[in-house]
């Protein structure tokens, strides 16, 4: 009651007024097809009524078609190929299913139903005058009461209890598990290590790489290690690639002769966000990542010529055995793989 | 005289590699069984074939790839085309390159693309012996290193993923590279193809030799290749099975274009 009662002037017979002048500022009334012909209003509630049953038949197919189609059952399709027939019939009878209930919705009510304009007076959305006043009082009132500005020690330790109570949330983050350590540092490769080939794990002689050849390899323990642990974590640090070009072809390296006549060894994860990485270029010799498109140049130390790689790609320095196998001469010198927080510059 | 004869007989070549072809032989390879003297073009390996070859090769590819087959270096000045060395790249390159239309290029740009063959398989035999014999280099795949019947696709799968799928695509449909190139589409490529291509790395693409990759397990990884060619695609269309690129796009376009012409609809005045 109480907000009708602020409305300026606002009487039964002023209501019915202003109602009427916007009724008469509508443009005039069109009655559609099917309010004026019942043939076309027959027609429409027959199309509704099709679009709802059509919804219903849809239904009963999307169950003949789940027990009657076999899943691994290939049908060919115009413009689609060779495509699941399951998955093609489940699809398009659920979803015929579900858009004929709406569109017929929509059709119904636009067709058939009640079309009517409907007047309705809004009024300011603001408080009367008399109610603002009141409520700063109110306030004022219940502030002064309180005492909030008379007792400053009341006030600056509830704000300081306020101000500190979040903190618990912060250091609970702290709990989500420990620090990575060494983690992020060490890999399977150490001195001696042998070089296999992935996925086919055989060592490799140097003579197996021919210039502009490239292999995917890892650490000769990594199957045994990912088998033990029963991740992938090991396989996600220990990935490299070798490559080969003429030895005169390498501008420069990350060590003192760290290839082996001329077979490069880098770790296979991006320095980026560690995307595996191995689209080599061969006459270029750059390495391009597929996920940012991070591009290392690997006849010059791995170095970043393109992308949003922020470091090179670390370098595994490499020799033979003597049976003539490719070995690590040494683990990587620095952390593979991208960026975290305890890195450091090194 | 001596030249005349041999471009009529490399002629009759041509119409008897052209009929084989038709007949639906997959390779021209000349037999003697079936083909009456005078042969087109001489025996698999005969001085008679590499001397065929010889020809084609200076008539076709000398301009670029020089006399003997040494390479031009690109040169304004001169009018250097620029090919490469051929010495020591191998019948296989020679195959690859030319039955997949690379070469003869028809324009020099970032990469020469797949484009229906120009030479005869009987003609591109007789350009790969000559070049087989300016040094030694990959050789093509036998008969049987190529027999896909009782390979394991499963490691095909597992080799084609770790070595193959960052420039080709999880699907083989290719992707790209930098400065305009790229790894092409696997879709047309026969098994041959794709052997030879893996021994000699065409363009940017690495050598993956027979000590790398074993010839069994390049068996293995092409009839995973040829299972992909074959697979239903599962999921309905498959916008050219590049993943989230054409799918979003098709999202962004027919899928909202649809939506809207909805709301459109619900929104329309009715007459």
């Amino acid at each position: 009651m109480s907000t009708h009662d602020n409305l300026p002037a606002t009487t039964a017979g002023d209501e019915a007024a202003a109602i009427e002048a916007a009724a008469a500022a509508l443009p005039a009334h069109k009655p559609r097809r099917t309010d004026v012909d019942p043939k076309a209003a027959r027609r429409a509630e027959r199309q509704v009524s099709l679009m709802f049953l059509g919804s219903a038949v849809m239904t009963v197919l999307f169950v003949v078609a789940f027990v009657a189609i076999p899943v691994d059952e290939s049908v060919y399709i115009w413009g689609f190929g060779t495509v699941n027939a399951s998955n093609i019939a489940l699809g398009v009878t659920f979803g015929l299913a579900i858009f004929l209930i709406g569109a017929g919705a929509i059709h119904w009510s636009k067709k058939l139903m009640n079309e009517k304009e409907e007047i309705q007076l809004r009024h300011s959305l603001a408080s009367t005058d008399e109610d603002r006043e009141a409520a700063v009082e109110a306030f004022d009132d219940y502030s002064a009461d309180s005492g909030f500005a008379q007792r400053p020690i009341i006030r600056r330790s509830l704000l300081t209890a306020m101000a500190l109570f979040p903190i618990p949330l912060i250091v609970m983050l702290r709990d989500l598990g420990p620090l990575p350590e060494e983690i992020l540092r060490e890999t399977l490769w150490k001195p001696g290590s042998r070089i296999i080939t992935d996925p086919t794990g055989r060592p490799v002689r140097p003579s197996d790489l021919a210039i502009g050849g490239l292999i995917s390899a890892m650490p000769a323990d990594l199957p045994l290690v990912q088998e033990e642990e029963g991740n992938l974590n090991a396989r996600a640090k220990a990935a490299i690639i070798l490559v080969r070009m003429e030895p005169q072809e390498i501008v420069s390296q990350q060590g003192d002769n760290w290839d082996y006549g001329g077979i490069l060894a880098f770790s296979k994860i991006c320095t980026h966000v560690g995307c595996p990485i191995a689209l080599y270029e061969q006459r270029t010799h750059h390495l391009l990542c597929p996920c940012h498109q991070s591009t290392f140049d690997l006849a010059d130390s791995g170095n970043v010529v393109f992308g949003p790689a922020a470091r090179r790609l670390p370098q595994l320095p490499i020799t033979i055995d003597p049976e003539g196998f490719l070995v690590a001469t040494d683990g990587f010198a620095e952390p593979v793989g991208p960026s975290f927080w305890e890195r450091g510059d090194a | 005289m001596k030249k005349r004869s041999r471009r009529r007989s490399f002629g009759a070549g041509i119409l008897m590699g052209g009929a084989l072809l038709l007949a639906g032989s997959g390779y021209a390879v000349v037999n003697a069984e079936t083909t009456p003297s005078p042969e087109p073009i001489a025996a698999e390996g005969s001085v008679e074939q590499i001397q065929v070859g010889r020809q084609l090769f200076l008539e076709g590819c000398s301009s670029c790839h020089g006399l003997e087959g040494q390479g031009i270096e690109a040169d304004n000045a001169t009018g250097g085309n620029g090919g490469p060395s051929l010495i020591g790249v191998g019948e296989a390159a020679v195959d690859f390159q030319v039955s997949t239309g690379r070469m003869p290029l028809a324009v020099p740009e970032a990469q020469a693309a797949r484009k229906p063959p120009t030479y005869s398989q009987a003609e591109i035999d007789a350009m790969a012996a000559y070049i087989a014999t300016l040094g030694p280099g990959p050789a093509n795949p036998t008969e049987e290193e190529l027999d896909l019947e009782d390979a394991n696709i499963a490691e095909g799968g597992e080799i084609f993923r770790t070595n193959c799928t960052q420039c080709h695509n999880f699907a083989g449909s290719g992707g790209a590279l930098t400065n305009g190139q790229y790894a092409p589409s696997l879709m047309d490529a026969t098994p041959e193809q794709i052997w030879q291509a893996l021994v000699t790395g065409p363009q940017q693409m690495p050598v993956f030799s027979n000590e790398t990759i074993t010839p069994e397990e390049k068996k293995n990884l092409i009839a995973y290749i040829e299972s992909l060619k074959v697979e239903p695609n599962n999921g309905g269309l498959a916008l050219g099975r590049l993943g989230p690129v054409t799918e979003g796009l098709f999202l962004w376009t027919a899928g909202l274009l649809s939506l809207i012409a909805v709301a459109i609809w619900i929104g329309a005045k009715v007459r």
